[in-house]
This record gives C-alpha cells, structure tokens and sequence, in this order.
C-alpha cells in the first residue's frame, strides 16, 4: 500500500524505508457494478429453469437413463471407446513423431513422403478412410510380409490377421497421425536454434539433441492442441460403425436403443460417458503440463520451481523472460 | 612447431550463397594463449568461431585445432567431408560460450552441467555430479545449483554456461562475445571467470567489445572486418597505437 514513499515531496520527516510509515491506509467505497449483477442474476433464474425443466421433461426419459447409465452393455462399450481413443492416440504420436522428424529432414526424399502422407490423410475424410480399411480384405485378400519382387516370407489371410477392432485402431491412428505431425512440428520449431547450436557444440549427436534438448522444451507447445486431439479422437471413436466395428459407446447405445425404443434416453447416457471420459484425460492433460513447464512455465516466485530458495530472491530477467510470461499467460486462459 | 599450436587457421573462406563471409582469414593461436577477436558487427566473427568446431563447414583454405583438421579428413590430396559422429566427437573437446548463454531451460543449473558428460563421454552420474558441483563452485555458483535458468540473473547464467562447456574439459574454449546480452553490472563477475581461467592455462578465443578485458588478459588481438584481418599483434599495442584506418575508425567507436 505505502510502498511509494520516496516519490513524494520531502514533506517534515522521511519514511520508513519499510513503507510502513504514517501515509494513511486508502478506505474507499468499493466501485459497484448494479447492471453485470443484474445480467447475473437473469442468467441463474433462466439456467435454473432449464435445468429444472429438463429434470422433469418426461420425453427425456430420466427413468430409463437411470436404468441404463450403469448398464453392463454400456460401461464394457465405454470401456471399448477408451481402448480405440488410447491405442489410436499412441500409435499416432509414435508416428507423427516419425512424420514431423522426416518433414523437417534435409532429406528431400522424406520430405516429400512425408508431405504425400499429409496430403492423402488430412485430405479425405476419416469416414470414407475407415470404410476403406473395412474394404481392406476386399480389396487385399492376403497379406504377404517379404522384400518386393521376392517370394514372401509370410502370407496372411487379410481376415485372420487383423480383426475389425484392430482395423478401426489403424484407420484412425493413421488419419490422427497426419494432423499430430503438424502439431509435433510447430512444436519443434518454436524451440530457439540456439539450443540445438548449444547440444551440438557439446558434442551431442543428432538424436540425443533432439530426444534431451529439443523435444522435451517442444512439449510445452505441443501438449495443449494434442489435448484438444485426444478429446476430438474420443468423439471421433463413434465413426468406427463404418469399419464396421459396433461395440463402441456410441454404436452400442444407438443399437440397444433400437430394442428399448427410448433413443433420447440412450444417448443422454452415451453424452455422459464420454462426458466423463473427457473429465478424466482434462486432470490428465492437466498434470502433463505441469510435468513439461518445469523451469519455463512456473517461474512464479511465489510457486516456487527450485530446490533452492535463495535463488527465489533473485530477479531472473534472462533472455528467458518473455517466455515465462508467455506460459503463465497460457495458464490463465485454460 | 606446429605442436604448440592450438588453432591454425590458414586461408579460410566461407560463403552463405552469394554472400562471402570469410575471405582468407590466417591466424594461430599457441597453447595456452588468449586470443581476443574484435571488429564491427558482420564481420564474420561468429561465423569463424562455428567453423572451429566446425557448427558451419569450411568452404575453402585449412583449420586445424590441436593439430587436426576441423571437419574433413585428408586423404591423398583430397578431403572428405566427417560423419556427424566424426565431427561430434572433435567437438567435445571444443567448449563453446554464446552471447544468449542457450542453457538449457528445463534442466537445472547442475542437470545442464551434467547433461554432455553423460550422454556424450558415458561418465557415470555420480561422477558428474561430483565434478559438476567442482566447476560450479569454481564459477562461484556452489549454491545454485538447483536452481532453473529462469531463476539466475544473466551473469549467472552465463557463469552456468561456462562450467558447462568446462564440464567436457575442453582444450579450447570459444566465446562468442560473452558479456554483450548482459546488464553492464553483471559484465564483471564473467570476466572475472574468464580471467581465471586465462590464468589457468586455458587457450581462449574471445569475441568482445571489452577492451579492457583484452588488454589486460589477452595475448593478441586480431581485428576483422569485411570478412578479412585487418590487424593483428600484441592487445596493448595496437589498442594503444593501431596502425590501420580501419581499426582506427573501430576502436574510436569502441573504446
Ligand atoms: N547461417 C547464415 N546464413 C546466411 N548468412 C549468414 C549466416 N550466418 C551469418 N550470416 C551472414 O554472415 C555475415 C557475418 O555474420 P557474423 O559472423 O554473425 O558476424 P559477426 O559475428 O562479426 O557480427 C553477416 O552478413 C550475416 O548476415
Ligand atoms: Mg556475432
């Protein structure tokens, strides 16, 4: 409060340098805000009563949400959503690390395929894309693994190798991998060249610059849209009917409400387990970013990111500072 | 003769596209000496400091660090480009220290120290970290060794810098005008470092504006510009009494 007394004219006597001297404690009238109260209050009567109405609607068959939300049928279909979402998710990072990496090779023949690969997948829609890998024992009746032009080491029936559940994985973890790539690759730009210029001079080899130095300082940037990613891929999960794999949360509800004839209700019970679902990967996503903004992101004095408290003491005004701004102003906008 | 030489450099040249950076440049530094090199910006003195270790390629001429070729191998009469592996492995024994620090900011003050023994020469960790701890002491940092990079002021960071390129136990250090991204009270406590290694024995190339620094610590000074040396010799002397217009021109600027 009194912190500024050196910048008033020198008046009788000098402050205390602690500020606590005789400047007199400021007691205003808090400012009020008559008009943002009133919206407010609107806003809640008008919430409440939507919610209140809806509790009560008897076309959104509460009592059939009930007897279905805990159904056995329905917590293995969810169970199965996260399965696609997971096994989808990993093969894609895996892969889109591998497309990021080739994309911003010197290698003009990686460069090319990966751009190829780009195009195809974020090209066509992941709907036609599943249907084409459930047309994949049409189209391939065996699968042969062998060098080209020589005999195959392994022949495969397309069928017995690879189930409808392992299909819709692949169909989407190749789609997802296209658009994580860009991610991935923004990502690794945004990391200053004087990093790698400062692994290099230490004599670290290529890979070891990017697995130690660059990447995890890429992660800050890549973990938020990935986030967003792995949400949209839950959702996506409902588009596997084209493959056609059915036991997913959506499928599976649309198909026990064909039986029940209460479609409303059943989807009201899918919407909260993917609701849940989607709760869950947020504290997830949330303690990833912790996890990544170690040094960067929590400079904050008060939060303290070191072992060492005298180095809290210190103003850190290193070339650094901008990017600490940055993150903690990422911070306040989730 | 050339045993004693710790960098030879003669006639090198480097191009980026059209633009010639470095036309012919020829200087030695023996070992154990401190070499101070100055001149105006676009010089091509960073660019010169990243062909000794060989972070840009030589386009023309041959530099030699402890006697071996930076970047290339001569076979017959012909030179053949190293392996990544190849060059990185002459690197580590060439520490290098840039004017924005590039510590590594998710890695503590002591993790950035450790990081290249480890990874690089295979020491063990406690081994590193015993060392680690020596050489941050020696840069007068023993406490904060903890701490992240976002929490030390420029001059400590920088001080972390230095131990860190120590840490390989280089036989050459490059500084790439060191003290020029710093508040002008955090300038000493680098220099001090610096010097102290001078004194220890630690053949030094050094881009800077502080002259003082020069005078008193280096043993020759070379002034660039345009790519070419302009002037070179004892820091006292020419400092004092520079025999170019260029150099001239420079120091009035600088000085
Ligand atoms: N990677 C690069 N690509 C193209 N031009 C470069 C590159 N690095 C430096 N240059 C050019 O080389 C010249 C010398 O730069 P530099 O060595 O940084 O000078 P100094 O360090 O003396 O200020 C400048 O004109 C700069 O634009
Ligand atoms: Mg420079």
């Amino acid at each position: 409060m009194a912190s500024s007394g050196q910048l008033r004219p020198a008046s009788g006597h000098t402050p205390a340098p602690d500020g606590t001297g005789s400047a007199p404690v400021i007691k205003a009238v808090r400012l009020r805000h008559p008009w943002r109260n009133l919206i407010a209050v609107v806003l809640v009567v008008y919430a409440a009563a939507f919610l209140w109405d809806a509790a009560t609607r008897k076309q959104l068959e509460w009592d059939v949400f009930a007897k279905y939300v805990f159904d056995r049928r329905i917590s293995e279909a969810a169970f199965n959503t996260l399965q696609l979402t997971v096994y989808s998710m990993l093969i894609a990072v895996v892969l889109a690390l591998l497309l990021a990496v080739m994309r911003l090779s010197p290698n003009p023949v990686f460069k090319s395929i990966s751009w190829f690969y780009l195009w195809i997948f974020r090209g066509t829609p992941v709907y036609v894309q599943l249907t084409f890998w459930g047309l994949l024992s049409v189209i391939y009746p065996t699968l042969s693994f062998g060098l080209p032009f020589t005999a195959p080491l392994v022949t495969l029936p397309t069928g017995d190798a690879l189930n409808v559940f392992q299909l819709a994985v692949i169909g989407l973890a190749l789609n997802e991998a296209a658009y994580l790539a860009e991610i991935i690759r923004a990502g690794i730009l945004s990391v200053d060249r004087g990093q790698e210029e400062a692994a290099t001079a230490l004599g670290m080899t290529w890979s070891q610059t990017m697995w130690r130095i660059v990447i995890p300082q890429s992660m800050r940037i890549i973990i938020p849209p990935t986030g967003n990613e792995v949400i949209s891929m839950l959702k996506t999960t409902s588009l596997v009917t084209a493959v056609p794999y059915s036991f997913d949360l959506f499928t599976r509800s649309r198909d026990i409400s064909a039986e029940t004839f209460s479609p409303i209700a059943l989807f009201l019970v899918a919407s909260a387990w993917y609701l849940a679902i989607t709760s869950i990967l947020m504290v997830g996503q949330y303690f990833l970013e912790k996890r990544f903004a170690r040094g960067i992101g929590d400079a904050r004095p008060d939060k303290g990111a070191t072992a060492d408290p005298d180095a809290l003491l210190v103003d850190g005004r290193g070339p650094l500072g901008f990017l600490r701004s940055r993150g903690r102003q990422k911070r306040e906008e989730l | 003769m050339t045993d004693t030489l710790m960098v030879d450099a003669d006639q090198v040249y480097k191009n980026f596209g059209a633009n010639q950076v470095l036309k012919g440049i020829s200087l030695e530094v023996k070992r154990g000496e401190v070499l101070c090199l100055v001149g105006p910006s676009g010089s091509g003195k960073s660019t010169f400091l990243r062909c000794i270790n060989h972070l840009e390629s030589v386009d023309a001429g041959r530099l030699r660090v402890d006697g071996v070729l930076v970047g290339y191998r001569e076979r017959g009469d012909k030179l053949h480009e190293l392996k990544p592996s190849e060059a990185a492995l002459q690197r580590r024994q060439i520490g290098m220290v840039f004017q924005r620090f590039n510590l590594f900011p998710h890695m503590t003050a002591i993790e950035n120290v450790i990081e290249a023994p480890i990874r690089v020469n295979k020491a063990s960790r406690a081994h590193a970290v015993a060392r680690a701890r020596e050489l941050l002491d020696r840069v007068g940092l023993a406490d904060k060794g903890g701490s992240y990079p976002a929490h030390l002021s420029g001059g400590q960071q920088q001080r972390v810098a230095i131990a860190r390129a120590l840490a390989m136990d280089p036989k050459l250090m490059l500084f790439d005008e060191p003290t020029s991204a710093l508040d002008p009270e955090l300038v000493g406590e680098v220099l001090d470092v610096m010097k102290a290694l001078a004194q220890d024995g630690m053949t030094m190339i050094v881009v800077t504006h502080e002259m003082g620094f020069a005078r008193e610590v280096a043993d020759s000074l070379v002034f660039m510009d345009g790519g070419v040396v302009i002037e070179s010799g004892n820091p006292r002397e020419v400092l004092a009494n520079p025999q170019h217009e260029r150099t001239k021109a420079f120091l009035s600027k600088v000085l």
